[in-house]
């Protein structure tokens, strides 16, 4: 089948390029309109970026600049290391390593976000903090959903959100068994959906598709390979 | 031999009393074998009528209608594999199901179907009766025991546990009918001296007691009769674990039954010991408070018009259930497939209207000539009849609440044990007494 | 293997203040007792295993094993094309799988930036509506199964059958739908859709009745729901707890309502709320919601427009770069999904956010103190889907 040939390999390495060099440039400049390299065009040249037909033709959504009372108190307090946007009417703040268990706490105490809603991660591993952190959070009072992301590398570990918000508990279990990302002061930091002693994170994108703890099955199921 | 077979058929009492061992044991063979009938009957029915109230049919390829479903079952049963734990104390696990058994079926030495149709007339025949059944609950913790595994023990205990805190209130309950029984006076509020009645605990005697008050001691001291029925009919169904008290024997529960480890013919013997002892608490209730093999409005409408009319019952009966079998032949579909059921069903319906034909015949002769025997054999047709329909109707209402209500919880179950049916069968056992006095 | 007797140490969920503070310490003690329910258990709804640790009957705490369904959901949308995992989505929450295609379609088409006709939209409500009604009516059956009741069980599902013959009739599947395709509905109405939808709003009005005369005023079934399982509003809210257990606990908070998608905001209809937050109540929440769907299917079944069902999208659906999340209130509670795209014609990275795996955690909370037959009761009233719990 056509996909099968893809599925081990992440798609074309060209559009990868773009696309993570993309993200974290919005995210270190000020500015907004920046980088954006036009979608429809699959392969071709991913050789130059920014010079192109950026300005004439947006070629899509871009992430803007999102100005709010909220936003202002937070820049006022974290200054550079945080970054306020905004992607097709969806708000997120992105936010520097250290800084994040100090602003999720203001923001459920004083920001009325009391409703974690998910906290999840994406993968990038051609990047150097190959890890986008992200939670999403919802205020009751103020009907306002907003997203806080932040970056990591592999290895390193996040302070854990449960005592901020205790849905975070199972929530950060999963982040761990799918991406292998630690998070301190979890007080039951195991896997959750795989077995324990399961080998390998498997939403990584070095995890093949088809791939599977080998080891694992045959000495816990006894037989040879799952597939 | 003979002698002593044909002696006794003049005779109007018990076996029992008439010291005649060759009838006793023909009444024990033949009661043997009804209750297992009935049993049988009852598992058929409880499928059919869940089946009903969940809007599906239950079994209908067994046989026509599912009718032979019973009996597979049974067959099947019986040629399972006979697995025992191997960890388990082989002697009583044997032994378990037989308790169980020899209580449930020994009770039905004292029922009386009529007032000479029982095995004997024991004069503390509901002390027999409440005292035997008691002997289940050995069986329970036996097998719960035997079992060696914690889920059946666990089971076994809060079963027992139901049980006996049931009996309690069905006791008290017992009493304040006995109460009713020394009385002398007719009617609802009836009562006389004291000292003039001798009550009874026999079974025979209540019912005669019913008769000579003219009253059925469920009406008795209204609402008075009422309640402590209410009670008793609440307290057979802990008794039994059946549904809304079968958390024990559930199987959605974390610990299932005492009989988890039973099987094949095992199991199937503490079903029979579940279902005998249904009947069994059924016939208590009818005997004490619905007049027993009395026939509705003895006194209202009396007279031998009115005798003969409800002396028709039984043969109308039948023959209703003859005409249901033929209907379903006749609707059975056309098809050779089904050749074999629709001739089963028609055959059915033959033998069923034949009965019916045979029980008419009884209650006309008995009606028309004058001759003894016809007219014993329709007194003990009319006894028997009421007295088993009263029966029916209890066996339907278990299966109703089956069907209607979920089920209490342990801790529940007991609080209404001991805090709500024992105050109020001890209240109504004080009033019974009082008024008794009183009126 | 895994047996149960190295679960000791697993028990430690700060959660449950198990005190089985040191793994030197063997013992349990002498009253404690630790009991496996699952994963095969008429009663979890699913390969759910829980751990149970108990003092004669009460519980102490508990620990929920799951993943026993893991399909590996997320993964295999990295692996697909938009389009190709639409019929994905079906297979988590499968009890109400138009819901999850409903929640999918509009996170792409929020991507795309385009949102489909009005004629799309109101198709789109009234079947998830009819799939809301359908999950709950599954739900109640299993729900009084396990307690005890064994015959409302086929009155909602001889009900429900009518909703599935709908489906059935629209799109070819009755339990796992793909009803919906991104930029819209790929099926228009059949000949004689509204006619029927109309009946069975007529005809399960009195049904729903006829559940609660079973159930709402019987003396078991209000001994064995009230005040089990009772959980706050802040308690919930903080678990991250939604749907009608949020609701049930007070906070009146429907996303149909608070977040508009699919012109909800056009329809008329009540959020259901309770005031403890214990199994009867949520069982008076899901019996009122389904009546609340009933109002809505009605309202949008008489004013269907005219249109195309489909929003201009093109063949191939290139996303451009960027991340959103869409969530729709399903019947179990905020089904979220955060959509990451690189541009490419298949998603970078498919987060779903499950209400039944969120819910789930709150199970300890709801269940310590409870008696064991009250655990079961309280697994139901949560009305978990695995397959959407483990994904």
């Amino acid at each position: 089948m056509a996909e099968e040939s893809k599925t081990p390999v992440p798609p074309s390495p060209e559009d990868k390029k773009p696309a993570t060099e993309a993200v974290p440039s919005k995210q270190t400049s000020a500015a907004s309109n920046a980088v954006e390299k036009p979608p429809a065009q699959p392969a071709a040249s991913g050789a130059a970026p920014p010079a192109k037909p950026a300005p004439a033709k947006p070629a899509g959504p871009v992430p803007e600049a999102w100005n709010s009372p909220l936003v202002e108190k937070y820049k006022h307090q974290f200054g550079s290391g945080l970054e306020a946007l905004s992607y097709l009417g969806q708000n997120y703040f992105a936010v520097d390593r250290s800084l994040i268990a100090n602003f999720l706490k203001l923001l459920r105490d004083d920001d009325q976000f009391d409703y974690c809603v998910d906290i999840t991660a994406v993968h990038y591993p051609k990047r150097d903090k190959q890890f986008d952190l992200i939670w999403i959070l919802y205020s009751f009072s103020r009907n306002e959903r907003i997203r806080v992301k932040t970056q990591i590398a592999d290895g390193e570990s996040l302070p854990s959100s449960v005592p901020i918000w205790a849905t975070a508990n199972w929530l950060e279990r999963e982040v761990y068994d799918m991406f292998g990302i630690k998070f301190d002061g979890h007080p039951d930091m195991r896997r959750i959906l795989l077995p324990e002693g399961w080998k390998g994170f498997p939403l990584r994108k070095d995890y093949g598709i088809l791939q599977q703890d080998k080891e694992w099955v045959q000495i816990n199921l006894g037989i040879e390979s799952g597939q | 031999m003979l002698n002593s077979l044909m002696s006794y058929l003049g005779s109007n009492v018990t076996p029992g009393e008439a010291n005649n061992q060759l009838w006793a044991l023909i009444y024990v063979l033949i009661i043997f074998a009804g209750v297992s009938v009935a049993v049988i009957a009852m598992n058929w029915l409880e499928r059919k009528a869940l089946a009903h109230f969940q809007v599906r049919l239950g079994p209908m390829r067994v046989g026509p209608h599912g009718l032979l479903q019973p009996i597979a079952d049974a067959v099947k049963l019986l040629l399972k594999e006979d697995i025992i734990p191997s960890e388990s104390d082989k002697f009583v696990f044997w032994i378990a199901p037989l308790i169980g058994l020899l209580a449930a079926f020994t009770v039905y030495t004292v029922v009386p179907f009529g007032p000479s149709q029982a095995v004997s007339d024991m004069n503390i025949g509901i002390l027999f009766m409440l005292g035997v059944s008691s002997l289940a609950v050995l069986g329970i913790v036996m097998a719960g025991w035997a079992s060696n595994s914690h889920y059946p023990l666990i089971g076994a205990l809060r079963s027992s546990a139901q049980m006996v805190s049931y009996e309690v209130a069905m006791g008290m309950a017992v009493v304040s009918a006995i109460l009713m029984t020394s009385l002398h006076g007719a009617g609802i509020y009836g009562a006389s001296n004291l000292s003039d009645g001798t009550g009874t605990l026999s079974m025979i005697g209540i019912v005669q007691a019913q008769q000579e008050q003219q009253v059925w001691f469920l009406f008795k001291f209204f609402p008075l009769g009422l309640v402590a029925f209410v009670i008793f009919a609440i307290a057979m169904v802990a008794e039994t674990n059946r549904a809304p008290f079968d958390l024990p024997e559930a199987e959605s529960e974390l610990t299932a039954g005492f009989h988890t480890e039973y099987s094949g013919l095992r199991w199937s013997l503490f079903m029979l010991a579940e279902y005998a002892a249904m009947i069994a608490v059924s016939s208590i209730a009818v005997t004490l408070w619905l007049g027993g093999w009395m026939r509705p409005f003895p006194h209202w409408l009396s007279g031998s018009a009115w005798d003969f009319i409800f002396s028709l019952f039984p043969g109308l009966t039948f023959l209703g259930l003859g005409a249901i079998a033929v209907r379903g032949t006749l609707r059975m579909p056309k098809h050779e497939y089904f050749r074999v059921q629709t001739i089963g069903l028609g055959a059915f319906a033959l033998v069923l209207a034949g009965i019916g034909l045979l029980l008419l015949a009884i209650a006309i002769g008995a009606h028309s000539s004058g001759r003894e025997a016809i007219a014993r054999a329709a007194d003990a047709m009319n006894n028997i009849y009421w007295f088993v329909t009263k029966i029916a109707v209890f066996m339907y209402l278990f299966i109703w609440y089956r069907a209607t209500w979920p089920r209490y919880r342990f801790d529940q179950l007991m609080k209404v044990g001991w805090k709500v049916m024992l105050p109020i069968s001890l209240g109504v056992l004080i009033l019974t007494a009082i008024v008794g006095v009183i009126a | 293997m895994n047996e149960i007797k190295d679960d000791s140490a697993a028990l430690k969920n700060e959660f449950t203040n198990l005190d089985l503070e040191t793994p030197e310490k063997p013992y349990l003690d002498s009253n404690e007792l630790i009991i496996n329910m699952g994963p095969q258990h008429p009663a979890t709804h699913g390969v759910l295993r829980v751990i149970l640790k108990l003092d004669g009957e009460k519980v102490l705490g508990t620990e929920c094993v799951i993943g026993y369904l893991h399909r590996g959901v997320e993964k295999i949308a990295e692996n697909r094309t938009y389009t190709m995992f639409n019929p994905y989505v079906d297979r988590m929450d499968y009890v109400a799988a138009v819901s999850n295609g409903l929640g999918y379609c509009l996170a792409i088409e929020k991507l795309l930036n385009v949102e489909a006709p009005a004629r799309a939209n109101y198709i789109r409500v009234i079947l998830t509506e009819l799939n809301r009604i359908a999950s709950h009516q599954l739900w109640l059956g299993t729900h009084a199964l396990d307690i005890g009741a064994m015959t409302p069980l086929f009155y909602t599902f001889r009900d429900r059958e009518e909703i599935l013959k709908i489906f059935e009739k629209y799109c070819g599947a009755r339990l796992t739908t793909h009803a919906f395709r991104i930029g819209g509905c790929q099926y228009e109405t059949y000949a004689g859709f509204e006619k029927e939808v109309k009946n069975f709003v007529q005809f399960v009005r009195p049904k729903i009745d006829e559940y609660e005369e079973l159930l709402t005023t019987n003396r078991i079934w209000l001994e064995r729901t009230k005040n089990v399982g009772v959980i706050s509003g802040a308690d919930a809210i903080a678990l991250g707890v939604t749907g009608p257990v949020l609701r049930a606990s007070g906070v009146k908070w429907d996303l149909r309502k608070a977040q508009p998608y699919s012109r909800y905001q056009n329809f008329e209809f009540e959020i259901p709320t309770g005031e403890n937050g214990d199994t009867y109540d949520r069982y008076l929440v899901r019996m009122a919601e389904m009546r609340q769907s009933l109002r809505i299917i009605e309202q949008a079944v008489n004013a269907i427009p005219e249109g195309p069902i489909m929003a201009k999208v093109p063949k191939v659906i290139k996303p451009a770069v960027g991340e959103i999340y869409q969530s729709i209130e399903a019947p179990k509670g905020e089904l979220g999904y955060f959509v990451v795209s690189d541009g490419s014609t298949q998603p970078y990275r498919v987060r779903v956010r499950p209400p039944s795996f969120v819910n789930l955690q709150a199970l300890d909370v709801m269940v310590r103190g409870m008696l064991v037959a009250d655990v079961v009761a309280v697994i139901g009233t949560l009305d978990i889907v695995l397959g959407e719990v483990d994904r």
